[in-house]
C-alpha cells in the first residue's frame, strides 16, 4: 500500500550480481548503511544494527536474488515488526544491460498506524506516487505565501 | 536510526483529507471553518476535527477577528515538517550514492583482476 512514502533510485555501472552484494552481505552493508550490522540474509531473520551508538532490531522479508530484498526496521523493541508498527524498506535491482544497475529504494510505513481501512486506501489511490511531491508544493506554496 | 520526526506531526499531514485543509488555509491565508466546509467534500463536523488535529500538530494557529475565529498556517512548523520530509529522503540519496560508489570500485576491481588473470602464465 503506498503510503508517506520514500521511494529513490539509482544507476550504478556495475553488473546486477556486484550491486546485490553491496546491498546485502553484512559486511559490505556497514560501509554504507549502518556501522555494525549483525544480519543473516534470510527470510525472516532477525538481526540488529548499530548506528553510532543507538541501534534497533531489523527483520529480513523478501530475499529474491539478484531482484529483490526487503527489511523492516524501526519497530518498538520487544514487538514483532508487522504493517503499522515499523518502516518496509524495499530494495529492488534492475539490470540495464551486463554492465549497469538500476537501484531503487522505497522506503514506507510513516504513515500514521491507526487509520481506518477505507480512509487508508483513499489515500493509497490519491498518492500512488509518493510524498516527494507534497514536500515539493508546501515549499511551493510557503514562496507565494502571502505576507500577514 | 532515521531522522526524528514527532508523531504528532506525521499524522497530521499524513491524512489527505487534512493536507487539502492545510493546502486551503495555506493557500489562502486567515480563514473560518465554514469558509472551509464550502470548499472541501467533506462535512463541517470533520473540518472541525481535522483543524483541531492540526492546531495540535502547531501547524496552525487561530486567531480572533471580531466573533469570528480565523485559522492561519504557523509558518515555521510546516518549514520544519517539510525540511523533515526531505531528510529523509535525503538521508536514502546519501545511501544509494555510497552503494553506487562501493559497487563501482568493486566491479572495477572485478574487471582488472580478469585482465590480470587473462595475462596470467599458466592459463
Amino acid at each position: 500500500m503506498p503510503d508517506l512514502t520514500i521511494s529513490r533510485e539509482v544507476v550504478i555501472e556495475a553488473p546486477v550480481d556486484v550491486v546485490w552484494r553491496t546491498i546485502t552481505e553484512p559486511g559490505q552493508m556497514s560501509e554504507w548503511f549502518a556501522d555494525r550490522v549483525d544480519l543473516v540474509i534470510e527470510p525472516g531473520a532477525h538481526g540488529y544494527m548499530q548506528f553510532g551508538d543507538q541501534g534497533g532490531p531489523v527483520v529480513v522479508e523478501v530475499v529474491d536474488p539478484p531482484a529483490r530484498f526487503s527489511f523492516r526496521w524501526n519497530h518498538p523493541l520487544g514487538e514483532e515488526p508487522a504493517v503499522g508498527n515499523s518502516m518496509l524498506v524495499e530494495f529492488t535491482l534492475t539490470p540495464e544491460g551486463d554492465e549497469r544497475t538500476r537501484l531503487r529504494v522505497v522506503e514506507s510505513g510513516h504513515e500514521l498506524r491507526d487509520w481506518p481501512d477505507a480512509e487508508k486506501q483513499r489515500y493509497a489511490d490519491e498518492h500512488s506516487g509518493g510524498w516527494i511531491e507534497f514536500t515539493d508544493r508546501l515549499a511551493t506554496l510557503l514562496a507565494k505565501r502571502q505576507p500577514e | 536510526m532515521t531522522t526524528h520526526i514527532d508523531d504528532g506531526l506525521w499524522s497530521a499531514i499524513a491524512d489527505p483529507s487534512r493536507r487539502q485543509v492545510l493546502d486551503l488555509i495555506v493557500s489562502n491565508g486567515g480563514v473560518s471553518a465554514s469558509w472551509l466546509a464550502g470548499r472541501v467534500p467533506f462535512s463541517r463536523q470533520a473540518v472541525s476535527k481535522h483543524l483541531a488535529v492540526l492546531e495540535r500538530a502547531g501547524l496552525i494557529r487561530r486567531r480572533k477577528q471580531g466573533r469570528e475565529v480565523l485559522y492561519q498556517i504557523d509558518a515555521v512548523r510546516l518549514d520544519q515538517a517539510a525540511r523533515s520530509m526531505a531528510e529523509l529522503a535525503a538521508q536514502w540519496d546519501r545511501r544509494l550514492v555510497a552503494i553506487k560508489r562501493i559497487a563501482e570500485a568493486a566491479h572495477t576491481q572485478n574487471k582488472r583482476r580478469e585482465r590480470h588473470d587473462e595475462h596470467a602464465p599458466g592459463r
